[in-house]
């Protein structure tokens, strides 16, 4: 497998000029294509449409059939009784603080490593890299029990810094920071050395303000991940001012398992922070995988 | 003539400047290395152990031997789990790879609104598994879900229950966690297919190939480094699975989708064996390794690298 950054490989928009010609030609194969892609489209999306349409109806209407899409006398009230059944306002907080740090700790820390791994020769280099590689490999399940007993010894059940330190010193961040160093050439960093900046300046001022595609892409996976986490909040957080926002949503899912339409409005306004982020970053989301992933 | 250094200077300064280097080094790698030795390397130490000792989290730990391995051939459960676990990885892997194949591919012509179609596609991957997995017990609801409304509506008279039933639960925690990774790795497969020379398809053209000798002689051997890829990151992340069964049928009905990370999970956080259950998780990783170990030794066999 060679796994190479290819920062160039996936443009968000990567037709060609003549490609862009041929977009408007249409054949029997094209229009087939276009039934099947919007057919296959509906289907992917459906479930958010029903979603959707569900959190705005009175329980009673929420498994009408034939489905009413668009709810007659559409209950917007939904949304405002979320926030006063359950403390998601504590929740949305914890899971935005928790976000927020851990993915500015997983930027910080992971680019700083992967510079050395990258670009720094030292005793060591290639086993560590290989012991970051391998963990990878292995399922956190594996390990979970022993982290959870050492928590407990450090006393840190049961607070968020457990999950900010279980969460913010991935192996993941370090591999794909250091696959796209390798691809920024060797030249650029000698030619700033021969002008004496220092391993520290060249790491601030070149290899930063170069790797912002994927930056970004860290940026993006880490905040979705700890967005989306579930298991790491249920096994480490039992207090209810610790609890996050899937914690929440699946506690709302239990206590109110009869109030359809209300479990379906919580579960979308959890939704909107990641539909916000994903939509804003999508072009550099996108290209990320593409630069971590493989080389033809 | 203090100017010219001796050799001895010189060497001394050499292993100065490689030692200042070093620390350099170190530096950089230190703040995540510390938190990665911490609380991922010495934890997975820690497991192995754990593996051979009794211990309920509260009283002493007691030396077990292999005794936790001899309680997982007499425990049903375990069986059962790994069953539903080869279960689902072996519906999970093939499908989400010829779905995410087949999207790649519709998309990776000229068409209009391309971008558009690849957020579509893409956006389950990215969607919180909680939200999700209530939406889809909802639309799958046995008795008055809308899928099974269809179903009546178009003449099928018992409808199966779905996540409700025990026969067709483990299906549907597969076709919703198809529904949902294959956006992800769609996304490999166009970068891939990106990648392959143009120039390979002018040249089959001239030899006059048709559509099919071009796909099965040119996109397919070319897309294998792609397909290994993404065959050995699926494995893992299937036998993985957790979080998805946990929501949708936390285990159930009965058995039906206890797999062996929810087994895990139940042995150590419910009934407080973490001997055991480091027991059942070395098993997961032992299958986990001995497969993907497999996976790259049959990969010079299939994959192709330019």
């Amino acid at each position: 497998m060679t796994v190479s950054a290819r920062p160039d490989n996936l443009k968000w928009d990567d037709s060609k000029s003549e490609e862009k010609k041929n977009r408007f030609k249409l054949s029997p194969g094209k229009i087939l294509t276009y039934a099947l892609l919007i057919a296959l489209s509906i289907f992917m999306l459906l479930p958010f449409f029903w979603m959707l349409s569900a959190s705005l109806k009175l329980d009673k209407d929420v498994f009408v059939f034939p489905i009413q899409w668009i709810p007659s006398d559409p209950q917007w009230s939904n949304y405002q009784t979320i926030w006063t059944q359950i403390p998601f306002l504590t929740f949305f907080y914890n899971t935005t603080k928790l976000t927020v740090i851990i993915t500015i700790l997983q930027l910080a820390t992971s680019s700083f490593a992967a510079y050395a791994f990258a670009k720094l020769q030292f005793k060591g280099r290639d086993f560590l890299f290989l012991a970051y590689i391998g963990s990878i490999a292995i399922p956190w399940q594996v390990y979970m029990v022993p982290q959870f007993i050492m928590m407990r010894r450090m006393d840190l059940v049961d607070t968020h810094l457990s999950l900010i330190l279980l969460q913010a010193f991935s192996a993941f961040g370090v591999f794909l920071m250091r696959q796209f160093f390798i691809s920024i050439p060797d030249e650029i960093l000698d030619a700033a050395r021969i002008d004496g900046m220092s391993e520290y300046g060249i790491y601030f001022r070149i290899m930063l303000p170069l790797s912002k595609p994927a930056l970004a892409t860290l940026t993006i996976f880490t905040a979705v991940f700890v967005w989306n986490d579930f298991m790491g909040p249920l096994i480490y957080l039992n207090s209810q001012e610790l609890k996050t926002i899937q914690l929440g949503l699946r506690l709302f899912i239990q206590q109110y398992s009869a109030d359809y339409a209300l479990i379906m409005a919580a579960a979308l306004v959890s939704l909107i922070p990641v539909i916000v982020l994903f939509l804003a970053f999508q072009r550099f989301f996108v290209e990320g995988i593409g630069t971590t992933g493989l080389k033809g | 003539m203090t100017a010219i250094m001796t050799d001895k200077q010189k060497n001394q300064s050499k292993l100065k400047r490689q030692i200042k280097e070093h620390l350099i080094a170190y530096s950089f790698i230190l703040p995540n290395l510390l938190g990665f030795a911490i609380f991922t390397l010495i934890p997975i130490g820690f497991s192995l152990a754990l593996a051979f000792m009794h211990w309920d989290g509260a009283n002493r730990v007691g030396w077990a031997g292999l005794e936790n391995f001899q309680r997982l051939m007499d425990d049903e459960t375990f069986w059962i789990a790994l069953k539903n676990t080869l279960i689902y990885v072996a519906g999970t892997v093939p499908l989400t790879l010829i779905a995410s194949l087949g999207l790649a591919l519709l998309l990776n012509q000229p068409l209009v609104g391309r971008n558009i179609f690849r957020t579509i596609f893409f956006f389950p991957y990215v969607a919180s598994l909680v939200a999700v997995a209530v939406v889809w017990n909802l639309l799958f609801f046995p008795s008055a879900g809308p899928v099974n409304e269809f179903l009546r509506a178009i003449g099928v008279m018992n409808p199966p229950r779905w996540a409700a039933s025990v026969d067709w639960a483990l299906p549907t925690v597969i076709m919703a966690s198809i529904w949902k990774g294959m956006g992800y790795y769609m996304v490999i497969y166009l970068a891939a297919l990106q990648g392959i020379p143009g120039i390979l398809y002018e040249a089959a053209d001239i030899d006059g190939a048709n559509a099919w000798q071009k796909f099965r002689y040119i996109t397919v051997p070319m897309l294998t480094p792609a397909t290994f890829f993404i065959s050995v990151m699926l494995t893992i992340s299937s036998f993985k699975v957790f979080d998805l069964i946990m929501v949708m049928t936390g285990g159930g009905p009965g058995r039906a989708t206890n797999v062996l990370v929810i087994h895990t999970y139940n042995t150590a956080f419910r009934q407080f064996e973490f001997g055991y259950s480091s027991a059942i998780a070395m098993v997961l990783f032992a299958l986990v390794l001995g497969i993907t170990i497999v996976q790259f030794y049959m990969e010079r066999r299939w994959v192709n690298y330019m």
